[in-house]
């Protein structure tokens, strides 16, 4: 039995904004699946009660003063856009249906 | 071609003695990096023209009697996954192409100021994703002793770079092992310090929970003193620990007698580890009691699980890491996107390569909704389990040794059509990097001509007895001195 189809990883990549090629798909499904199996091996331990890690050295959040410092240079921050115009992103118009 | 440099020590002595000039040993470095691409592609890139220009600030700096410390003057390369300001960063994707840093990550400020020369960029996996470095978008590093084979991954250039003699320091990031596993393949040392240890401002992130910065050197001895630059508490990381650092050199005492090395019984199962492995570790271990060291076995229970926790919660968190490229703010963006989801959508797949893929989609998967609770929830709940298992095993003793990994270095291509047989290859280092300790691999004998690693892992931020041990291993063999053939 499979862990996961076809159409699930589609609708994964979807999420995850990737679009992948028939072929693609075919062969991550696949891969995907062997990966799953293998971790499901965790399901034999009871976890019951255990907390969960996200951070595996504790520490308090860290604060500093509210000072002001020297941001990024907004020419540096741009220099690498693909497309902008001044300091700004230049993207595809995001709102259709509209022409200005 | 130049001669292989020595260690980080015999460069140092050789500045400090006037013997060579920082300029000279910049410009060896970057003659055998050339000689050497074609053979190793250890690198990315190069930084010669302000390498030479530093090393002469060096040099001025040292006829001026205003040394800045050990690095000062030495010639280094960094894992293409460092920022620099004014230089690029490929963490080897085609998605970052064309970007150029506009600040420095943490550690390149604190090379600079400790005097040491960056020289080049050094090849990676894809976002430092495998274990092998073929997961490159600009092809395989291979290994110095046999360029059949892999320098291990995902830091393989770094490593390829200082077994090759290139550079005698280079830093990696390890994650699952990516410092320590290379290391072992390339016979050389590779030190993961405790998590938080060094600030991670300016790496490109992968697994936040999980990645770290850590030196590779020929000896503990030079890991100790990359070690002191690189550590200390920095602002721009919340995660960076606000404790003091030692004087890591201090505690080389070469004196291990008393200290209890424990043998996790998890690890020195025959299954899947190849004899020839386990027998160097078992004698380096006997090297360690013949100078005084005691040896236990302990049990770190839920080792089987790690593989498992850590292809869940790596993932997971690269998911969320990798949805910042987009190609809106820098690196590719696809021609003609019809709007704004197609552009992200047609720049990311044509960007990213198939292990990133499959990562972002496993890592998405997990976090999904009905799905969060059985994977990612679980992952954690046994990272807890594991993180008690070294809590526990190391009340009793001091460092845990084991095999840095099951095999020698493996062919190119024997492992990259096959994702989770890949994956496998980190099964003894990933733990150090969920429980957060410290770990070191240091060379410990060959196998049919291929290098060999002992592990060493320790406890939280007690990396001064990782290097002590190391350290007086290597006063009494001489297998990190070994070197790969020159090639023809």
């Amino acid at each position: 039995m499979s862990r996961i189809t076809r159409e699930e990883v589609e609708r994964v990549a979807a999420l995850a904004r990737l679009h992948l090629g028939p072929d693609e798909a075919d062969r991550m499904t696949t891969q995907l699946d062997a990966i799953l199996d293998y971790v499901a091996l965790l399901s034999e331990i009871d976890t019951t009660g255990i907390a969960p890690t996200s951070h595996a050295v504790p520490m308090a959040t860290p604060l500093r003063e509210d000072r002001p410092g020297t941001p990024l240079d907004p020419e540096d921050a741009v220099r690498n856009a693909p497309a902008r115009e001044g300091t700004a992103f230049l993207v595809p118009k995001v709102i259709e249906g509209e022409e200005s | 071609m130049t001669a292989p440099v020595g260690t980080l020590a015999e460069l140092r002595a050789a500045l400090e003695a006037r013997r060579v000039s920082s300029r000279e040993l910049v410009d060896a470095a970057l003659a055998r990096a050339q000689a050497l691409e074609p053979k190793l592609h250890a690198f990315l890139g190069m930084r010669a023209e302000r390498a030479r220009a530093e090393a002469e600030a060096s040099d001025a700096r040292r006829a001026k009697g205003e040394v800045r410390g050990p690095l000062d003057g030495i010639p280094v390369a960094i894992k293409d996954n460092l920022v620099q300001r004014g230089e690029p960063t490929t963490c080897a994707s085609r998605i970052l192409e064309g970007f150029v840093s506009p600040y420095d990550a943490t550690i390149v400020t604190r090379l600079q100021a400790a005097g040491a020369v960056i020289v080049g960029r050094t090849n990676l996996d894809e976002f430092a994703m495998g274990s092998s470095t073929e997961n490159s978008a600009f092809g395989p590093s291979r290994n110095p002793w046999d360029t059949t084979r892999t320098p291990g991954g995902s830091s393989g250039g770094s490593a390829a770079a200082v077994a090759a003699g290139i550079v005698p320091l280079a830093l990696g990031s390890d994650t699952g092992g990516s410092i320590r596993q290379p290391a072992a393949c390339t016979g050389i040392v590779g030190m993961k310090p405790t998590y938080g240890r060094v600030s991670r401002y300016g790496l490109v992130a992968f697994a936040s929970s999980l990645d770290q910065i850590g030196p590779f050197t020929r000896t503990a001895a030079d890991a100790a003193t990359a070690l002191e630059v690189l550590c200390g508490h920095d602002p721009f990381d919340s995660t960076s620990l606000p404790e003091p650092v030692p004087q890591f050199s201090q505690a080389l005492t070469g004196d291990v007698s008393g200290l209890v090395i424990g043998l996790p019984k998890e690890y020195f199962v025959a299954e899947g580890v190849d004899p020839a492995v386990l027998a160097s570790v078992h004698a380096a271990v006997a090297e360690l009691e013949k100078a005084g060291a005691k040896t236990r076995e302990v049990s770190l229970p839920h080792t089987k699980y790690g593989i498992a926790c850590y292809y869940l919660i790596a993932p997971a968190e690269a998911s969320s890491n990798l949805a910042r490229y987009d190609g809106v703010r820098y690196g590719h963006r696809a021609k003609d996107a019809a709007n704004l989801s197609d552009l992200y959508c047609r720049s990311r797949s044509e960007g990213f390569g198939p292990e990133v893929k499959r990562r972002i989609l496993l890592g998405t998967y997990v976090l999904s909704a009905g799905y969060y609770d059985a994977y990612y929830r679980k992952a954690q709940q046994v990272r807890t389990l594991l993180r008690r298992d070294f809590e526990e095993a190391l009340a009793g003793c001091d460092v845990i040794a084991t095999p840095t990994t099951p095999e020698i270095a493996f062919r190119l291509g024997e492992k990259s059509g096959d994702p989770l047989r890949m994956y496998l290859s980190d099964v003894y280092t990933v733990s150090a990097n969920l429980a957060g300790v410290p770990g070191v691999s240091i060379p410990c004998g060959f196998h049919d001509g291929m290098p060999i690693g002992l592990q060493l892992m320790g406890r939280t931020l007690d990396e001064a007895t990782l290097l002590r041990v190391a350290d007086t291993y290597q006063r009494r063999t001489d297998w990190h001195a070994r070197r790969p053939p020159e090639p023809a």
